[in-house]
């Protein structure tokens, strides 16, 4: 990262502006913020201020509650249909509570989104305009109503030349939006924000959420936009950046918050900080006292069951360029990294589900890509990390989910007629084996006809798990199982696991968001950063030094050398 | 960043892209000498279809700028204007006053009718094609059941010549006289022994210049967001329903107006057939000219008109020159018209697909650039 | 509490069944109750209605598999007809009396439905999403296409060809002295001088009924049943989604050519040119009354909806005459059946993803 500021300068225009606004209320304050759904608590006691013209850093692994933050500030749809929040959100000294994101518009919040809200066959003035276009009046109006007045295309061009003006970048407004590149794409959803200008209804704007702008950028993009947010900031609008490059952070923000568990762990002003320290806060529980003891894997005399070399995955938002990695017998490997960095698309693509490349080396042999049948058939299973979309038949009962699947591969449960040419369900054989597994992994359900969909987020992990059990695998890939489900079923579904490997002996392959499950139940523990393996650490290894890895720094330790 | 495509590569897509009217012209190249007709025979025909079937297709064009793809429901407007003419032909008004009144009547039928399928239509998001197509049929059940049980006994409808001889319900043809060709006739002028109906043409015109302000305006800007990505759209506070539910209104309404225009050139109502056929055809006609379910534009409205037409009249004398049944040239358009359609839809859903591909390329290519 | 828990049950019941299926229900119970009152002879009534059912069942049975993979409603129904034409004016070609002709349609039809079944469902494959609209034009063009055929295809046997020129097919053909009622008569029950029950044909839908059912009961039948519930899903286990589509289409077409054989050894003749153009209709229409949805159906859907379907297009027109003197039959038919395929359609899809 080369971004230089003229640092003084710039501070000192802070300074003026704080001084300036010493006396007065903060523009944004948020006090004693908790959050739960339906008795999860994600938020507890959130508290902090933001200052007119303040950038403010907001870090965190996945599910550290950020986007839960966020979303409570814009009074999204999916936080009333919760139950709302707790505490207060105050706005220039005065309480507010948005019904919609509308409202917060209203009041000068802007949003810029991490997926581009954009219309492709737009210019980037009619998207920055959309449904905010000058109209020039014309009669029919009279009859039919505003809408049929036309649009004033001068005005418009000239709104959104000044937006882009502001942002200093070289985005050009007549630009169709499917032929921009992806930087331009987000310059032109923040000018949008930026063109939202004062009128007698509707505040100009004043604060600016962004929420992962640079991940998609290039560098010399990232560096652009970075500088467009002084210029912004310098003008007295204030920004919250949310971003996992943590150097970023630093270079640009003001005060840096850092949210782990749905709690702030630390708000420090941004000098002076190193990307270890918040590395350290963001991960950091116990740092340096794992609760388990390592499991001591011998790799020195346990054969490679399954070795991808150089394998691509063209999975869109998990994209893996080239990864290389050796799985050994009987052992837990865990896959951990930032999302979007390609860990999911290690199982995905090796599975078949997404077009893929290099090469997948399962006992020896090499098994042929992009079809799910010969990486079963090999004998590995996976449990996806989409359970309503890959993992279930939500409209059929358990019996089906658990069964289908080592039926149609391994020809279970099912009775042969006429010397095999008729196999026939055999639904006895499946409503025993789908009641032991409801025993073993107490799926909580009315019957083993129940279908998958009327059951709770963690029974259906089990029921998936279920289904990959019943193929009897020598591999298993688990993508995220514990994603969206809660504490209680949470430690079930990963004692399964752990159990699983233990009394059969089954290698898994693990990838999950959250380290401390990886290392509290893997023997080693992979990072991928940017589609590669970024390095490979022992499960048992301070969670500082997996901070560092997963923002992308390779720390002294691992310099050198690999496990 | 792009993918570079060699120029051949360009020829091929331009090729692919507007293959339903190169082949209609081929079709139409070999048919015309084989029919045997005059050049200027040929020319005063097109000059009629033009003038006759313009204007309902033209009423097409505004679901489709929604995103909400052909307008099978049409026919629902095709209905409205034809209560409107049987009411005037009751009641004995004729000539452009008729015409004009039953334009009025068809009006608050049409925005009923187009109110209630938009808002099925938003029912059925993702399947509004086939889901409009059914719309039709239904409707004509309870277009049946106005006209051939309701009129002459819960509507109030006199004329002998209008009713079954039972007393209610409305004959199967119903005679035109009054209005026939009475727009046409205005302002007939002949250039080169063809008759032009000046007049005709001249509502078409302005209905098109409408269309073109119509995208200039606001809710036509509006329904260019929704037609590209409703989510975006509701996003930004645009009321995708209602704006879809209105494009469907304007589309049923313009198809009445359509539909009288059509009936006054040919002079007798097929009281129970003339609407089943106009939506077919006028779908057909407009993807022949070169439309696709998502792009459409008053161009392919008049090459649609043209080519397809053309190869109607042609076919029946070409398939006696050639094979001396002019009952197999009839079959032949018939084909022709489904089979347009089909072709244009698989096109439209197979494009759909190779696009999303070329997105995931693009996005490749993206990521290459980045490295 | 009781009426109260009374209505509780009354609503799951409602829910269960789904309320058009009960109005619908309902509807023709009342047809039968009041059949008597205005003259019509029961047992003529249900005579029709078992002769209807026997004829069409097939047909809707056609629907099964196609909704099962997930391909929606068959729209294109007409292009199994097409291959049972094939097979039905092969047969007479052949010029072999007697019940063998029937056997000897099935064996004709077959490989064209094979072959057309097979380049039906490659192109529903390119396709997937917008099956149902490209599905009614395939078989629109189909018979528009086949009515030249029927004009060229070198026929000669004189019941089948126009007598005047001797060339080209003509618009109905007479099934009598080749397979008129050979289902129909086999083991036919006179019940009494009006109601006659068509054994044969009842039989012979219960066969193909059974096999069907016996087809979703083996472990490709289940990939089947799965590639419709979730196509992801099936993917992911191993299944080839396409191939199982494929065939799921051929068996629709097959039942679709069967069914128009059926459909033509009741009614006597066989109806080409635009005879098959609006017979997906019906047939789409009586599965979705029998209770099916757009992506799941059972053969106990298409028993009741083929019951209650034909029971009001046959009762109707009686009732209906006897009692207002007007035959309302047609309106009321072209009502209920595009309106139940319209309340199908705009149900949100069962599945949430």
């Amino acid at each position: 990262m080369t971004v230089v500021w003229a640092d003084k300068s710039h501070n000192q225009v802070l300074k003026d502006i704080k001084e300036m606004h010493e006396n007065e209320v903060p523009l944004l304050e948020m006090k004693h913020i908790s959050k739960d759904f339906f008795g999860n608590k994600v938020l507890t006691d959130i508290n902090f201020s933001l200052n007119k013209g303040e950038i403010l850093g907001l870090v965190g692994e996945n599910g550290a509650g950020k986007s839960t933050l966020m979303k409570i500030l814009f009074g999204m749809d999916e936080i009333h249909q919760t139950g709302g929040y707790g505490g207060d959100i105050i706005i220039n000294g005065e309480k507010v509570q948005f019904s919609s994101p509308i409202d917060a518009l209203a009041k000068g919040i802007g949003m810029v989104h991490q997926e581009f809200s954009l219309l492709p066959d737009f210019t980037a003035t009619e998207n920055i305009l959309l449904n905010r276009e000058p109209l020039k009046y014309t009669v029919f109006s009279e009859l039919f109503g505003e809408r049929l007045n036309i649009l004033d295309r001068e005005k418009m061009d000239q709104i959104a030349e000044r937006a882009i003006g502001r942002l200093k970048v070289p985005l050009d407004k007549d630009m169709m939006v499917s032929q921009m590149p992806v930087g331009h794409k987000q310059f032109t959803e923040i000018a949008r924000e930026l063109s939202k200008e004062a009128t007698d209804v509707v505040e100009g704007i004043k604060l600016l959420v962004l929420d992962e702008p640079t991940a998609v950028l290039s560098e010399q993009e990232a560096d652009s936009l970075l500088k467009a947010m002084r210029l912004l900031s310098e003008s007295g609008i204030s920004i919250i950046f949310i971003s996992h490059r943590l150097q970023e952070i630093i270079d640009v923000c003001n005060t840096i918050m850092v949210m782990r568990d749905g709690q702030i762990i630390k708000t420090v002003p941004s000098q002076g900080v190193v990307i270890a320290d918040i590395a350290r806060w963001m991960v950091g529980r116990d740092v340096g006292s794992s609760k388990r003891e390592a499991r001591g894997f011998d790799y020195e005399n346990t054969p490679v069951l399954l070795s991808l070399q150089n394998l691509w995955v063209d999975m869109p938002g998990e994209v893996v360029r080239d990864v290389s990695l050796d799985v050994h017998k009987g052992e837990i490997l865990g896959i951990g990294g930032m999302a979007g960095q390609g860990k999911l698309g290690i199982p995905n693509g090796a599975m078949g589900l997404f077009p893929a490349g290099g090469k997948v080396i399962f006992e020896g042999k090499e098994i042929a890509l992009n079809n799910p049948r010969h990486f079963l058939d090999a004998g590995m299973a996976f449990v996806s990390e989409d359970r309503r979309g890959v993992g279930l038949l939500l409209d059929e009962s358990l019996e089906w989910n658990i069964s289908f699947t080592a039926m149609q591969i391994q020809e279970k449960y099912l009775k042969r007629y006429l010397g095999g040419l008729l196999k026939w369900r055999d639904q006895a054989a499946i409503e025993e084996e789908t009641e032991s597994y409801v025993k073993q992994l107490e799926i909580r359900c009315t019957s083993t006809k129940q279908k998958a969909k009327e059951l709770s987020g963690g029974n259906q992990q089990k029921v998936c798990l279920a289904k990959a059990f019943a193929v009897g695998p020598k591999l298993l890939f688990v993508s995220e199982p514990t994603r969206g489900i809660d504490i209680g079923a949470k430690s079930l579904v990963l004692k399964a696991l752990r159990k699983y490997n233990e009394e059969n002996g089954t290698t898994i392959v693990m990838i999950s968001s959250e380290l401390e499950e990886l290392r509290a139940i893997c023997d080693r523990v992979a990072i991928i950063s940017d589609g590669k393996v970024f390095g490979i650490l022992p499960a048992t290894t301070d969670s500082a030094e997996f901070g560092l890895l997963m923002i992308g720094q390779k720390s002294q330790v691992l310099e050198g050398g690999s496990v | 960043m792009t993918l570079h495509m060699t120029k051949t590569q360009k020829l091929l897509r331009i090729m692919g892209n507007n293959m339903v009217p190169i082949l209609f012209l081929v079709i139409c190249a070999f048919g015309i000498p084989l029919s045997g007709y005059s050049a200027n025979f040929l020319a005063s025909e097109i000059v009629i279809r033009i003038s006759r079937n313009s204007f309902l297709i033209v009423s097409l064009l505004i679901p489709i700028l929604a995103g909400m793809g052909l307008n099978f429901g049409m026919t629902l407007g095709a209905m409205a204007g034809q209560i409107g003419l049987i009411l005037i032909s009751d009641w004995g008004i004729v000539g452009i006053p008729g015409i004009i009144l039953a334009m009025i009547i068809s009006t608050p039928i049409s925005v009923l009718l187009g109110w209630w399928c938009g808002k099925i239509l938003n029912m059925a998001r993702g399947r509004e094609m086939v889901t409009s197509y059914i719309i039709g049929f239904f409707m004509n059940g309870i277009y049946q059941l106005v006209v051939l049980y309701g009129m002459g006994a819960v509507i109030p409808v006199r004329s002998n010549a209008l009713l079954l001889p039972r007393g209610y319900g409305i004959r199967n043809t119903v005679n035109l006289i009054g209005i026939r060709r009475a727009l046409d006739d205005l302002l007939l002028i002949r250039l080169f022994g063809i008759p032009i109906p000046l007049a005709t043409l001249l509502v078409i015109t302005v209905l098109c210049l409408f269309i073109l302000w119509f995208k200039k305006t606001k809710l036509g800007q509006d329904m260019r967001a929704v037609g590209q990505d409703m989510e975006v759209a509701r996003a930004a506070g645009i009321k995708v329903e209602h704006t879809r539910i209105i494009s469907i209104v304007i589309s049923t309404v313009f198809a009445g107006y359509g539909m009288i225009l059509y009936l006054q050139n040919i002079g007798t109502l097929n009281t129970y057939n003339s609407h089943m056929q106009i939506g077919m055809f006028s779908v057909a006609a407009l993807l022949v000219g070169g439309a696709s379910v998502s792009k459409a534009n008053i161009r392919n409205v008049f090459l649609g008109v043209i080519l397809f037409h053309l190869m109607f009249i042609i076919s029946p004398m070409a398939g006696k020159n050639l094979i001396g049944q002019a009952q197999l040239g009839e079959y032949f358009r018939v084909f022709v018209s489904y089979g347009v359609i089909t072709i244009s839809l698989v096109l439209y859903e197979v494009r759909k697909k190779r696009d999303q591909h070329y997105v995931g390329l693009q996005l490749a290519a993206d990521q290459e650039a980045l490295q | 509490m009781n009426l109260q828990q009374l209505t509780s049950s009354a609503k799951g019941l409602v829910k269960s069944f789904g309320l058009p299926r009960i109005i619908i229900g309902l509807f023709l119970l009342s047809l039968f109750i009041t059949a008597p009152f205005v003259g019509v002879n029961i047992g003529t009534s249900l005579s029709d209605t078992f002769n209807r059912f026997g004829m069409n069942a097939v047909m809707v049975l056609a629907m099964v598999p196609m909704i099962h993979s997930g391909c929606g409603l068959n729209f294109g129904l007409p292009l199994g007809i097409i291959a049972g034409l094939l097979g039905a004016t092969i047969s007479l070609q052949v010029n072999i009396p007697g019940p063998t002709s029937f056997l000897l349609a099935i064996l004709f039809a077959t490989p064209f439905a094979v072959i057309l079944g097979w380049g039906y469902g490659q192109l529903l494959n390119r396709v997937k999403g917008g099956e149902m609209m490209i599905a009614t034009y395939v078989g629109f063009s189909s018979v528009a296409f086949m009515c030249i055929m029927w004009l060229l295809l070198p026929f000669s046997n004189p019941t089948m060809v126009w007598g005047y020129s001797g060339t080209g097919l003509r618009t109905t053909i007479s099934t009598e002295g080749y397979y008129r009622h050979v289902l129909n008569d086999f083991l036919s029950i006179q019940l009494t001088d009006h109601l006659t029950i068509p054994t044969g044909m009842l039989l012979f839908f219960a066969l193909l009924a059974c096999i069907i059912w016996a087809f979703l009961h083996t472990k490709t039948g289940t990939a089947m049943t799965a590639v419709g519930s979730n196509s992801v899903f099936a993917r992911a286990s191993g299944i080839n989604v396409d191939k199982i589509r494929t065939l799921s289409v051929i068996m629709s077409t097959w039942l679709g050519a069967i069914g128009i054989l059926v459909y033509q050894q009741s009614f006597g003749f066989i109806q080409l040119y635009m005879g098959p153009f609006y017979m997906a209709l019906p047939a789409v229409s009586a599965i979705l009354i029998g209770g099916a949805s757009v992506n799941k159906a059972s053969i106990l859907n298409v028993v009741i909806g083929t019951f209650l379907f034909q029971g009001i297009v046959t009762m109707t027109p009686s009732v209906m005459n006897s009692m207002i003197h007007t035959d309302m039959s047609e309106v009321i038919r072209i009502v209920v059946s595009n309106g139940m395929i319209l309340y199908a359609l705009t149900r949100k899809a069962e599945v949430t993803r």
